[in-house]
């Protein structure tokens, strides 16, 4: 299973490396979502100061969207499922290499996004450790559910609307839980976030655990 | 010896259609099969079956000793699928692709490694066209990919969908003789076409089984069978005798086996 | 047919309970004290609606389960899960409308971010995720597969949803819904209808599961006979 995931895994990030699709169009766009939500609420630096740590959150959020439907994609359009089945990988390992892979294209992002925060938002980023724990384990999170959902609704005709509809829902302790943890950290108090940090490594070891458990199966359905 | 594909009144269904509506077919070790039948007739469907992609809807199938209706997923190691479809990964080059096939199917031994590198080179994938990324081959390239993928894995039941589209009358030619190395290998080969006479006949197959409506049918009349069928052969629901045709516009190649067609 | 008949008796119990609950609640139940003029006529309806939600909730991931589970594995339970679904997103609708209404006449605010309510609305988009998967086409074994993992997974996240909320709502100074002041208000008359309002509330969803089973077993029933006709215009394609 692991020497599946990693072979998943690596397929994944290499795809991601030649075709740029990360860097060329999540990223952006990313970046579009905290420029709208400045020009939302701004220009008043303390408003958007205080709400940094959640509109940080919320740009990861819709990013991990894009980012699972691209993984599936990837997949051969026509067949997606076909091939993944027909390789002889173990479904588990698919599951945790194409959320590893995720993972990874998450904490990339969340760099580049907190440069981001920081200069349009003036957050004080302070409290690093926590700030990189909440990233981790709410990334590990969401891969989780995003590659649950993912595989759940690529045989849907609807699934461009399926996915955001099944997964923003189910990742709303993720949001709370990293915001928190942030706002803790970026106002000088990080020893708060314990319980926030707690709950997001709750959430993604639950849903790691339920999703290798349950990708096969969901793979299996025509 | 037991048959490597064993159906019997084999449905399946693709949400209310039935795409196989009781198939009825045995395919003995070494064996080359062409299934043969218009377009809508379940071709595909059946391949697709018989390498545990398609749910058993009721019936028995038996492919290389595995229950398909208790376990879908053992067999796929076991076969080798060419579909209509390709299963490649459009950015990376035709040697990663075919790297990462071998290692899923966990048969990335250095023999397995070395065949498929000379698969490759006999497909004319070598050289520079290796390192090109599959998304820029042309289709007829990719085809041969797939072919090379399939060659690698080794596997006992080669399943091909229409392997002839797309291909020129060399790579034809070559598919042909890849084909028949496999059979002397041991493996046994199930190809679809709906053509039955196809760049000079379907030379290759040791008996043809005509599928029509989602089920095996009698060879349609006008067309011939490689031998002459029994007249104690049964007929069919559908109600046509075997045609006894003189004359059959297709060599095989090789010895010939009498055709066993077993009428749903 | 005696299902036929429980059923009709069972829907005028229903229907004479929640008359019943209305009159009671409405024009013979005291105005308690400290609740804003008539708010309290809430109490009884509120409550039940919400209880029926999560008595819907928990019967459609048991039924999920019961359907995962080799053993039970049968149709009943996914048409069970799918029956109470739809009828549980009606009343997680309802619930999110009375308990809006309240928090405005209590609070004077339409929303107040309550643990409860919130996750109340979360559950509310949950089942509506749960109902979009059950729609996407396929054979009813796969759909009935699918949907059971989809709402099993749905269902775990409910109560992390629940302590994360309250953890966030502890964190701020504003208003908390606090129960036991609710009920400490609830005696006499007051006490017998909500235990009306529960009862009638309950029997209305049974009423309401029942038929809709019945629906989706009928359905079922015309597909499977509908298999017959596909299969043997299959074989009609191949005669020439």
């Amino acid at each position: 299973m692991l020497r599946d995931a990693l072979l998943v895994c690596g397929k994944d990030l290499r795809i991601e490396l030649r075709s740029k699709i990360g860097i060329n169009q999540v990223a952006p766009f990313a970046a579009a979502v905290l420029l709208l939500f400045g020009l939302a609420l701004g220009p008043s630096r303390p408003a958007l100061q205080a709400a940094a740590a959640g509109l940080f959150w919320v740009a990861v959020l819709l990013s991990v969207v894009l980012a699972v439907q691209r993984s599936f994609a990837v997949e051969s359009a026509d067949a997606a499922r076909d091939g993944l089945r027909l390789s002889g990988l173990d479904p588990a390992g698919i599951f945790l290499g194409k959320g590893a892979a995720i993972v990874v294209q998450l904490l990339v992002l969340e760099a580049l996004l907190t440069a981001g925060v920081a200069l349009l938002f003036g957050a004080r980023l302070s409290g690093g450790l926590v700030l990189f724990a909440a990233c981790v384990s709410a990334s590990i999170g969401l891969a989780a559910v995003g590659v649950l959902y993912g595989v759940l609704s690529s045989g849907a005709r609807v699934k461009e609307t399926l996915l955001p509809l099944l997964l923003l829902p189910v990742a709303a302790p993720v949001l709370l839980g990293a915001t928190k943890a942030w706002d803790d950290a970026l106002a000088g108090d990080p020893t708060h976030a314990g319980v926030w940090l707690s709950l997001l490594a709750v959430f993604a070891v639950l849903y790691v655990a339920v999703g290798t458990v349950a990708f096969g199966p969901l793979l299996e359905d025509a | 010896m037991a048959p490597v594909v064993s159906l019997r009144d084999a449905v399946a269904l693709a949400g209310r259609f039935p795409l196989l509506s009781g198939v009825t077919l045995d395919v003995g070790e070494g064996e080359i099969v062409h299934l043969s039948g218009p377009n809508g007739a379940g071709k595909s469907s059946l391949l697709r079956l018989c390498c545990g992609l398609v749910p058993l809807r009721s019936g028995s199938a038996m492919v290389l000793g595995h229950d398909l209706s208790l376990d879908r997923r053992s067999v796929r190691l076991l076969v080798g699928y060419l579909g209509h479809q390709t299963f490649l990964y459009e950015e990376l080059t035709v040697e990663e692709n075919l790297r990462f096939a071998l290692r899923a199917s966990g048969s990335e031994t250095p023999e397995a490694t070395r065949q498929a590198a000379a698969a490759m080179a006999r497909l004319g994938l070598g050289g520079r066209l290796a390192t090109t990324a599959v998304g820029k081959l042309s289709a007829g390239q990719r085809r041969r990919t797939a072919i090379a993928v399939v060659v690698g894995r080794r596997p006992r039941l080669w399943l091909l969908d229409e392997p002839h589209a797309g291909l020129d009358a060399e790579a034809r030619g070559l598919l042909d003789e890849i084909v028949l190395e496999a059979r002397a290998g041991g493996a046994t080969l199930v190809i679809s076409s709906h053509e039955l006479a196809a760049s000079g006949g379907s030379p290759l197959a040791d008996r043809v089984v005509h599928l029509d409506g989602g089920r095996v049918v009698a060879a349609p009349v006008g067309e011939g069978e490689p031998a002459a069928n029994d007249s104690a052969q049964g007929v069919d629901g559908v109600g046509h005798a075997a045609p006894q045709d003189a004359t059959s516009p297709e060599q095989p190649f090789g010895p010939r086996k009498p055709v066993t067609a077993h009428v749903a | 047919m005696r299902t036929d008949r429980a059923l009709r008796a069972l829907g005028v119990a229903a229907l004479a309970g929640m008359v019943a609950t209305v009159w009671l609640g409405l024009f013979v139940t005291p105005n308690a004290v400290g609740f804003a003029d008539g708010t309290v006529r809430l109490l009884y309806i509120h409550p039940p609606l919400a209880w029926v939600m999560f008595i819907a909730y928990g019967m459609a991931t048991l039924s999920s389960l019961l359907y995962l589970w080799p053993r039970t594995r049968h149709r009943r339970f996914d048409r069970l899960a799918g029956a109470s679904a739809e009828v549980g997103v009606i009343f997680t609708g309802l619930t999110l409308v009375t308990g809006s209404i309240w928090g405005r006449t209590t609070w004077g605010v339409w929303w107040a971010w309550d643990p409860l309510l919130t996750t109340t609305a979360l559950l509310f988009v949950l089942y509506l995720g749960y109902l979009a998967i059950r729609n996407v086409p396929g054979d009813p074994e796969t759909v009935a597969r699918r949907s059971a993992i989809a709402g099993l997974v749905a269902f775990l996240d409910v109560p992390i949803v629940f302590f994360a909320v309250s953890w966030w709502r502890s964190l701020h100074q504003g208003p908390t819904i606090d129960l036991a002041t609710r009920h400490s208000y609830v005696h006499g008359s007051m006490a017998w209808t909500l235990l009306l309002g529960f009862v009638s509330f309950t029997l209305t969803y049974v009423w309401l599961m029942a038929h809709r089973y019945r629906l989706a077993a009928l359905k079922d029933l015309e597909d499977d006979q509908g298999l017959e006709t596909a299969l043997a215009e299959r074989w009609a394609e191949a005669v020439r």
